[in-house]
């Protein structure tokens, strides 16, 4: 009876699959970097420019792939690269998403021609919807040593700027007056912002790359107002949300209509959005109550 | 003479039946998308006019899926894509909730091309647009419901105007400021649900942004501004589809490129403008 239960939880052999330990362990290791990073994103309104230099990694690898280079540098140089100029051009809160936008778009049109010669001259197809959508399940075991260590350097440079970065996210006006140097620690931190999201883009691929960046953070931030705990609880947050994708995505080999197993992207997904719109419901109630708000999330 | 004619418009560019077909859609979207795109500008909703031409993607696989009409899935994830940011974002940041709607209807999309068997082409047409295959009967539904799209924005024009630009004046006057936005939403949903099939989710927004972002440098007043955004939408549209017939090249490629270059030509000529001229100093907003 006990053991029916806890093969229905979960399927046999989820425990002894090195494919889902491995899965396991790095969307846990992408979950706490983009839970970090995320808060600050979340917090300074970057949540689209986030999100654009996730897409900037179809461009990136179509294109290192039409060069012949490893795909982490095509990753890395377009995020950082475009990452810059975006930040650059918009650097009053009115033009920022209008300056992400076109160069978005200008990003996205250039992958499609990377996409149309990789297709006529390389011929391959399969490229941009395995990094549109990705899966834990399909990680690159050579890439692995890349991603970690620019994922460490993020962190690291997280740390370097912290102070002067929360700030400056707070109240950017009263920091310059300080003495911040604002516009530096805004272009350093895009620039974390990209090496955190183009090593998680080629990990679990830009959908939940985008996902554990903006959904974790915007909970976390819901519910306390310390900086450093709201990174915790993001990074908790996203452990959980991928390990239940992960688990559900593995059980679902058996499910209708076909057997083939439904993707862990819907999964992983489909739980951030459920948990934010229940963080919400909770703060109501919260509110009803007569606590304070003091931050929007 | 004939030679430069030739090279300048390849043999069969204004002919070749099919290519009518793709003059003729291809404006409209253009038309259309320019005309969205100043109120994207004005209100800054770029995000969200990414997120619903790419989630609506989506409603074109489960359509694959369940066997019916593009168009039916694609409007039906495009619209309630975009009520549903319009009701979420009235508690939380709307930058997050595009977000996390846009991957929401990105896996499910990846839910129902795992189960539908699409072919990696047809979603790269989706994606990236395809825009020399458009048939008369895409052409004619993209017609239709982008009159009445345009329609509703021209009844909605003031108001909405007046919203964007004032919020709360216009609320003391009496207009719901949120459900002028669930209005706006709803266009941006809709338009992306009738171009997405013929051009693509990469063209519809690079239309939407990159030519009102480039009017609003160059325009004075909210109309001029607007058919600017129009005229910049159709140029790059019509040069993109006689550079894309010469060279193969994809046209969501010029399209991005051609937009994007007259967004940093007028975001740049003005800024000389400015420096030379610091009382004409002028904030996009502000048109």
């Amino acid at each position: 009876m006990l053991n029916s239960l806890w093969h229905t939880l979960f399927a046999p052999g989820f425990f002894s699959s090195s494919a889902v330990w491995r899965a396991l362990s790095m969307s846990a290791a992408v979950a706490v970097v983009s839970g970090m990073v995320g808060v600050f994103a979340v917090v300074r309104g970057q949540s689209f420019a986030g999100h654009a230099l996730g897409d900037f990694g179809t461009t990136g690898a179509s294109g290192a792939f039409l060069a012949g280079l490893n795909a982490v540098w095509g990753f890395l140089g377009v995020g950082l690269i475009a990452g810059a100029i975006m930040d650059t051009l918009g650097k009053r809160a009115k033009e920022r998403d209008i300056a992400t936008g076109v160069v978005l778009s200008l990003i996205l049109g250039i992958g499609a021609l990377f996409l149309y010669f990789d297709t006529t001259y390389r011929n391959t197809t399969g490229a941009p919807m395995t990094i549109l959508f990705g899966s834990v399940f399909l990680v690159d075991p050579s890439l692995l040593p890349f991603v970690l260590c620019f994922d460490g350097l993020a962190v690291l440079l997280l740390f370097i700027i912290y102070r002067p970065l929360l700030f400056s996210s707070l109240n950017v006006d009263l920091a310059r007056a300080k003495g911040v140097p604002a516009r530096l620690i805004s272009i350093l931190f895009m620039s974390a912002l990209a090496m955190a999201v183009e090593q998680s883009a080629i990990v679990v691929g830009a959908l939940l790359s985008t996902a554990l960046l903006i959904g974790p953070a915007a909970i976390a931030i819901r519910f306390t107002h310390r900086p450093g705990k709201a990174m915790l609880v993001a990074s908790m947050i996203g452990i959980f949300s991928s390990w239940m994708g992960i688990l559900l995505a593995y059980d679902s080999y058996n499910w209708p209509p076909v057997n083939r197993g439904w993707p862990v992207s819907f999964f992983i997904a489909s739980i951030i959005l459920l948990l934010y719109i229940l963080s919400h419901l909770r703060l109501r109630m919260g509110t009803r109550r007569g606590k304070k708000v003091l931050q929007e999330g | 003479m004939w030679s430069v004619w030739h090279f300048l418009f390849a043999p069969g560019v204004f002919r070749d039946p099919f290519m009518l077909s793709t003059w003729e859609g291809a404006s409209i979207v253009a038309v259309l998308a320019g005309m969205i795109g100043f109120f994207v500008i004005l209100r800054g909703t770029a995000f969200a006019s990414h997120a619903l031409p790419k989630g609506g993607f989506a409603g074109a696989a489960a359509a694959a899926l369940l066997g019916i009409n593009t168009l039916w899935g694609l409007t039906v994830f495009s619209v309630s894509g975009a009520l549903a940011i319009g009701w979420l974002g009235r508690r939380g940041r709307h930058d997050v909730v595009i977000a996390l709607i846009l991957v929401f209807l990105l896996g499910s999309g990846a839910l129902f091309l795992n189960l539908s068997d699409m072919y990696a082409p047809e979603i790269y047409s989706l994606l990236f647009g395809e825009i020399l295959g458009i048939t008369p009967a895409e052409v004619r539904d993209t017609a239709i419901i982008g009159l009445v799209s345009i329609i509703i924005l021209l009844l909605v024009y003031r108001p909405l105007l007046y919203v964007s630009v004032l919020p709360e004046s216009a609320q003391a006057r009496g207009l719901s400021v949120r459900r002028m936005e669930m209005v706006f939403l709803f266009l941006v949903g809709l338009t992306s649900a009738v171009t997405v099939p013929i051009v693509g989710a990469l063209l519809t927004f690079s239309l939407m942004v990159a030519p009102a972002a480039a009017a609003s440098y160059l325009a004075k007043r909210p109309g001029m501004a607007m058919i600017l955004s129009v005229v910049i939408s159709l140029a790059s549209v019509w040069l993109s589809i006689l550079l894309s017939f010469d060279t193969g090249w994809p046209v969501g490629f010029f399209v991005a490129s051609l937009s994007a270059f007259a967004y940093f030509l007028a975001r740049f000529a003005t800024a000389r403008r400015r420096a030379i001229f610091p009382k004409a100093h002028r904030q996009p907003a502000e048109m």
